[in-house]
């Protein structure tokens, strides 16, 4: 399973647990399994176009632009971060 | 200044060779924005807002449109209604209603210089008398500047529609907070309390500008079958497209954009500004309309980098290892959301290992000009906090500044206090070239000088390139591709694909070209381009030597199978060709040769960089002479080391300024006060020694060459590495930017020093 972390801004709908192994092929199970196990966090994953604006996923320290269908490995490391741009 | 790839397994990579584009550049036959002359054209002009921050209660252009000469009008009404639509632009989304309303005010101008209207006419003259004609009706409204003023209950609100954005949970209340991020990792509290050493500091920062030296320059055709073509500076064609496109909401094929050569850019040139107000006017006039802006609309008008305010507390234990780190940071946003302090947060205490780390960020919405990204956007305001607390700390414990940064360095493996860990990445290499640059270890002589170091970190992003190119019949190969080039990649890429064929980087003739020419390319930013698009050039490299295979097998009326590729040498069953011979043939063998690639790299990579500097304090005037600087950075592997060294010295004078002199003044009413390059002080060449370079090469192994991002790390460091030898000279700790004479003259004489 990935060890998926739980943003600190996130924690209000985990109980404050930090990081949940959980099974998801993808980003989008990912963010279905998480709703399951905390109901309320898709709504700050994902908007109607996709991930939500202004955040990233990073998967195994790579910052996917695949969005909702980037591949997620079952020994895979998720984290929800700010975008980011650059000059 | 030092290369280590430089003589080793590659032919191109590594080598120096002319720049393509150098003779145009050199004799003056480049084409800027500015240059375009087209039939017809006429000139378009800007009326922007007096107020810092006022409704607009009507806009009367009767009088304009009347002048003789006037040819078009446009205000907020030409532009289409995009309430909160968001739109992904590549590096990031946008709030199009905002970048509609910063394009042209809408109800309200939010910061003095806001544009409000637009004129074309038959000359500038005509178009500025006019610009004097058009009422608009203000009600000015107070306005608030300060970023902590911004952020209190009860200061004016720049939006009624912003609230605070906490990773997806809004606030109730509309604010001028429009982003709160958090990150927390481990027991901090508990770390402090078992800490034997914390030094807690609040800093700021002013807001400086990009100080790009080409003004913004646009000129559209809106043509009479209704396609657009746009030729303006930009560092990103295809996202110049997108907004144009998106904000007049026209379908995306039927705009073309045509990048000129851009005389810088650093972040400031990837919003438009000007482009969808040339394309109304073009419309309506029927003729190409050229719009450049003068000096003081580009300070006023488009995006400085964030003033702002943190905090940083960090606790060591007395054996040298860091603990426990807290962090707040308050970055301005400028007008609109969308600031800098996502990568501020994500930056702050990425050079080191924090088992226990707390990250507060605030975006806040100020009455200035929308904030833009500027080299390394966040981070240089988040490093000169950090980093001058890292220096005190060593100080306290009596630790040499290297081996306190070597002792708690970030290195693979290392978890970021926003969670991911990195893989391979090359701080430690710098800290320890420092250590053994010949700068380290001469001694620094003399009264009131001193000695700074300071470490830096910035990703590097992948995101989209295409590229393709065409062998000629003399062994040539003509590159196309969609980076527009800032600092030097049309060489970066040719040199890659020249490597790639086994040819010579003069052999290959890359151009720029315009949206309708390429595959979709990312904009020059995010220090991607040497990496992304260099990685479509090998890969097209690899296209082309796939189909020169099969052409030599045709030759030899042999099997691809047993063609084999040496260099630049095609070999089979005794059999020898080189590429440029093939290429002769290609008329024989099945006709052109066109090889082609699109990457979406998804592997970002890290790039650090460690700055040493020695400083002499003049101890009655404060002014801060640079006497030696050395950068160091991790680049991977330098494709052209010249412009490798030309990126990290032209981002160290870009932070040199930033620590010194560089800074937005304003009147009580929110107006500038310094708008011209004689009143905001950028450093010259007499004011800054040469910069010496020492690149250090960890290959980063998410690219073929093992490129990494080069341009945006080396502004970072200069600031806190100026401020630690500001400290070594007169023994004061400087907590504010710039540190210029008067500033730190007072700390000075405050101090007794």
């Amino acid at each position: 399973m990935a060890r998926v972390f739980i943003p600190a801004q996130w924690r209000d709908l985990s109980g404050g647990t930090a990081d949940v192994q959980l099974e998801g092929a993808t980003v989008a199970q990912i963010i279905d399994a998480l709703d399951a196990r905390f109901p309320g966090m898709a709504a700050r994953a994902r908007d109607e176009d996709g991930i939500a604006a202004g955040l990233a996923v990073s998967i195994d320290d790579v910052i996917t632009s695949r969005g909702l269908r980037a591949k997620v490995a079952a020994d895979s490391e998720v984290h929800f971060l700010p975008a980011i741009g650059g000059g | 200044m030092s290369s280590t790839t430089e003589g080793t397994k590659y032919k191109v990579i590594g080598t120096r060779p002319v720049r393509h584009d150098g003779a145009d550049k050199v004799t003056g036959r480049a084409v800027y924005g500015a240059d375009l002359r087209l039939s017809g054209m006429v000139r378009g002009r800007i009326l922007r807002s007096p107020h810092a921050h006022a409704r607009i209660k009507s806009i009367d252009t009767s009088a304009a449109e009347q002048l003789p000469g006037v040819l078009a009008v446009a205000t907020r009404n030409d532009l289409p209604n995009l309430k909160d639509k968001i739109a992904n632009l590549g590096e990031g989304a946008v709030n199009l209603a905002h970048l509609s309303a910063n394009v042209l005010a809408h109800d309200k101008a939010l910061y003095k210089g806001h544009a409000v209207a637009a004129v074309a006419a038959i000359n500038n003259h005509v178009a500025e008398e006019a610009l004097a004609l058009i009422k608009v009706d203000y009600e000015p409204l107070p306005a608030v500047m300060d970023l902590t003023e911004a952020m209190r209950d009860g200061a004016p609100l720049l939006h009624d529609d912003v609230h605070t954005n906490s990773m997806g949970k809004k606030s109730e209340k509309p604010s001028n907070i429009s982003t709160h991020i958090h990150f927390e990792t481990g027991d901090v509290d508990d770390a402090f309390a078992k800490a034997d050493v914390i030094v807690e500091r609040e800093f700021r920062t002013a807001s400086v500008h990009q100080g790009y030296i080409e003004p913004h320059v646009a000129t559209a055709l809106w043509n009479a079958d209704g396609h657009l073509t746009v030729w303006c500076a930009t560092q990103g064609s295809f996202t110049a497209r997108q907004q144009t496109s998106e904000l007049l909401q026209i379908p995306v094929s039927r705009v073309t954009v045509v990048p000129c050569e851009i005389g810088g850019g650093f972040g400031g040139k990837i919003a438009v500004y000007l482009e969808p107000v040339a394309a109304i006017l073009s419309r309506k006039c029927g003729r190409p309309v050229q719009l450049v802006m003068n000096r003081d609309e580009v300070f006023e008008g488009t995006g400085p980098t964030p003033g702002s305010a943190t905090r940083v507390k960090l606790g060591a234990t007395n054996d040298g290892k860091l603990v426990a780190g807290e962090a707040w940071l308050a970055y301005d946003a400028g007008a609109f959301p969308g600031g800098m302090i996502g990568p501020g947060c994500m930056c702050v205490f990425s050079c080191y290992e924090f088992p226990n780390a707390r990250v507060d960020g605030y975006d806040v919405l100020v009455n200035k000009p929308k904030t833009q990204a500027y080299r390394a956007p966040g981070a240089t305001q988040a490093a000169f906090a950090c980093e001058t607390v890292i220096d005190e700390l060593a100080e306290r414990l009596g630790v040499d500044p290297i081996e306190f940064r070597l002792n708690n360095a970030a290195k693979e493996g290392t978890r970021r206090v926003d969670g991911p860990v990195y893989p391979r990445v090359g701080l430690v290499e710098t800290l320890e070239a420092a250590r053994n640059s010949e700068h380290w270890k001469t001694p620094l002589e003399g009264p009131h000088r001193g000695r700074g170091i300071a470490s830096g970190y910035w990703f590097n992003i992948g995101l989209k390139s295409s590229a393709a190119a065409n062998v000629n019949p003399d062994g040539t190969v003509s590159l196309i591709e969609g980076s527009t080039d800032i600092g030097g990649t049309r060489a970066s890429i040719a040199m890659q694909l020249a490597e790639t064929l086994g040819i010579r980087a003069e052999d290959v003739k890359p151009r720029v070209a315009d949206t309708d020419g390429v595959g979709y390319t990312d904009v020059t930013g995010g220090s991607r381009v040497t990496f992304a698009t260099g990685m479509a050039a090998h890969e097209v490299g690899l296209d082309i030597q796939r189909q020169m295979t099969e052409r030599a097998a045709a030759l030899w009326e042999c099997d691809v199978e047993s063609v084999e590729v040496e260099g630049n040498t095609y070999k089979a069953n005794g059999n020898s060709i080189t590429f440029a011979e093939l290429a002769g043939k290609l008329g024989q063998t099945g006709g052109p040769v066109v090889g082609r690639a699109a990457v979406d790299p998804q592997g970002s990579s890290h790039g650090f960089g460690t700055h040493l500097v020695d400083v002499e304090v003049d101890p009655d005037t404060a002014k801060v002479t640079i006497l030696r600087y050395t950068a160091i950075q991790d680049v991977g592997t330098a494709i052209h080391p010249a412009y490798v060294e030309g990126q990290m010295q032209g981002g160290a004078v870009q932070g040199i300024g930033w620590a010194l002199n560089e800074e937005y003044f304003f009147d009580d009413q929110g107006h500038m006060q310094n708008a011209s390059y004689l009143d905001y002080r950028m450093p010259t060449s007499l004011d800054v020694p040469m910069i010496d370079t020492i690149i250090v090469e960890v290959p980063n192994p998410a690219h073929p060459f093992g490129v990494r991002g080069v341009g945006e790390t080396p502004i970072i460091a200069p600031p806190a590495a100026i401020a630690n030898a500001i400290h070594g000279a007169t023994g004061v700790r400087m907590h504010e930017l710039p540190m210029s004479p008067p500033r730190l003259w007072a700390q000075m004489n405050k101090n007794g020093s």
